[in-house]
């Protein structure tokens, strides 16, 4: 038997844990088609000058309404792929446009919400006792108040723009972000690396940050996911009811605000940026879903 | 169990007084309350008028007590717009936003309770995943589209049920299952999870070693346990569900507290918006501190610890 003909160590070897992990990663549908949507509408956003075939803010008044391109009609025109709205300016242009705001809502709010709760919660978990006291009441008080409601009238009092949209939902939705870091901090913070960094004489900032923060990293992961969807749906809701990004900037949640009165006639209207809106939101679920599954296999239930 | 009951019930007080300082304060976000109600065309003379009648010109800490004394017997001063007592008008919306919020609910459990079952009952199987993929699908569809669109297919296309309106209880169908199926995904996956614990349990192994007939098992010795934290979350859902009917309400144009609530930040009339999002707030604690007491009642591993 020539030396060439045993077979190579790593087939004989268990396979690396990295390996393990693309493995799981690509085994997992769900998180390969989030990451992929998701991935998709970043792009879009992030090229939207150049790929956007219109400007979307351009008003034509003759040319208001077209549908889009798969209605048997002969005003549908490639021109236009996804039709007109009601000022004539081209929809196609305004979703790709309104992707870039759902997007910097979504993860603006989820850094702001995630900064306070994250402090909050490993704060409660790290030290217990009185400060998770406080710090309980603090989650309690805040999930008192309704969002939507408090949104709409702190929205409705400072004057509605883009960065205080962005401001009012990153200050109310991180109680999740507490509430999850904080339980994650507790079985962390018992554990003996924890005491081996203390017993060195670590300081407890230094502890926070380089012994609990990476080893709770993978359910912050996961809350991040949830909370820029969540911030995403508000941003369109608040947007719906008048409240949010201000006319004439392409939201999603406004397009559907817009087209609402035009609904009964031209249904497309309100399908298209609802199917976006959607997409995105769905994506980003997937995509926690499979990080949690795959980060933690033994909790998937 | 007392002792429990008066901490969480001090507890419970302490948030509302928190949550009534963080409403009243609301007001003060726009800067001068007097100089947005008096609006563009006021003179000097005409703000000082509306600080004086609506005693805006006192310490801020004075017109809180004063604000919070007559909240707690109920009154909660005149709207600026109606020019009605708040408390009455409120009084007169509740009801059907209740209402609504009750049958969403009804909706919701009906939906996630069984599927919930189901799914425990043969995990990974097809009925596990359906349930799993309409809990995806649900979290993910904005709910005031989902709205438009059942309106759009229901009352418009198929002409099945009227599309706005409170005047008969098909006009509840939509705006319930509308405000109800966002709560679905959550309540289904606990009751799920909750299963899967119990049906691994060694009083359930007995119970089917007995010989008991496995629907028996399954309703009376399993959903019973599993139900538990279903019901608490349940009960704070609910409350979350008012907070969000004002999305729904504005669509379906149902005449409740959430309408009420979209009306009256449109007209920028202060003392409402305030009072709702008291009532509101208050009415979360009192489903939250409830909740908690049903739980501690059913588990005494809670009221001890």
């Amino acid at each position: 038997m020539a030396v060439s003909d045993i077979s190579p160590i790593e087939q004989v070897l268990e396979p690396s844990p990295r390996a393990l992990l693309r493995r799981r990663i690509f085994g997992h549908a769900g998180l390969v088609i989030g990451a992929f949507v998701l991935i998709s509408i970043v792009l879009m956003a992030l090229l939207a000058p150049y790929i956007a075939p219109h400007d979307p803010l351009d008003q034509v008044l003759d040319r208001k309404l077209i549908p889009p391109i798969w209605f048997d009609s002969d005003k549908a025109t490639w021109t236009f792929p996804l039709g007109t709205d009601h000022f004539g300016r081209d929809y196609l242009s305004r979703l790709i446009w309104g992707a870039r705001i759902s997007l910097m809502i979504g993860v603006s709010a989820m850094l702001i919400s995630g900064v306070i709760g994250t402090t909050i919660g490993v704060l409660a978990g790290y030290f217990g006792g009185r400060v998770d006291m406080v710090a309980n009441f603090i989650i309690t008080t805040r999930l008192s108040m309704p969002v939507v409601l408090v949104a709409l009238a702190v929205v409705s009092m400072v004057g509605s723009s883009l960065t205080v949209v962005i401001w009012v939902l990153g200050l109310l939705i991180w109680d999740r972000f507490a509430v999850v870091m904080r339980s994650a901090t507790m079985q962390v913070r018992n554990l003996d690396f924890v005491a081996s960094a203390q017993a060195l004489g670590c300081s407890t900032a230094r502890i926070v940050l380089t012994e609990i923060l990476p080893n709770v990293s993978n359910h912050l992961i996961v809350v991040a996911t949830i909370e820029m969807a969540h911030a995403i749906l508000l941003e369109a809701a608040l947007s719906f009811l008048g409240l949010g990004v201000q006319p004439p900037e392409p939201s999603w949640g406004l397009m559907i605000s817009e087209a609402k009165g035009l609904m009964f006639f031209d249904a497309w209207l309100i399908a298209i940026p609802g199917t976006a809106l959607f997409l995105l939101v769905l994506s980003i679920n997937l995509l926690g879903d499979g990080l949690r599954d795959v980060t933690a296999p033994e909790g998937r239930n | 169990m007392l002792p429990y009951v008066l901490k969480r019930l001090a507890v419970a007080i302490l948030v509302a007084i928190t949550v009534s300082l963080i409403t009243f304060s609301m007001i003060y976000l726009s800067g001068d309350p007097a100089v947005a109600l008096a609006g563009e065309t006021a003179t000097e003379a005409d703000i000082e008028n509306i600080r004086r009648y609506y005693g805006y010109d006192r310490p801020i800490m004075v017109q809180y007590l004063d604000w919070l004394y007559r909240a707690v017997q109920g009154d909660f001063g005149q709207s600026h717009y109606l020019k009605k007592p708040v408390a009455e008008v409120i009084f007169e919306r509740l009801p059907t936003t209740m209402l609504l919020g009750f049958c969403a609910l009804v909706f919701a459990l009906t939906l996630s309770i069984p599927l919930g079952v189901l799914a425990a009952i043969r995990p990974n199987s097809m009925i596990d995943r359906v349930a799993l993929t309409i809990a995806v699908v649900g979290q993910a569809m904005p709910s005031f589209w989902f709205a438009l669109i059942m309106m759009l297919w229901l009352g418009i296309y198929w002409r099945l049920l009227p599309i706005t309106g409170t005047d008969s209880w098909a006009n509840f169908v939509m705006p319930s299952i509308a405000l109800g199926y966002y709560i679905t995904p959550a309540v289904m996956r606990l009751t799920r999870a909750g299963m899967l614990e119990v049906l691994s349990t060694d009083y359930i192994r007995t119970a089917r070693a007995k010989g008991l007939r496995p629907m028996t098992v399954l309703f009376k010795h399993a959903l019973r346990n599993a139900i538990i934290p279903v019901v608490s979350l349940a009960a704070v859902q609910f409350g979350f569900m008012l907070g969000g009917s004002i999305v729904i309400e504005t669509i379906f144009a149902i005449n409740g507290l959430g309408f009420l609530a979209w009306e009256s930040i449109q007209r920028a009339d202060l003392p409402m918006m305030q009072a709702i999002v008291l009532v509101l707030s208050i009415f979360y604690i009192v489903l939250t501190f409830l909740a908690d007491m049903l739980n501690a009642w059913l588990d005494p591993r809670i009221r001890v610890a």
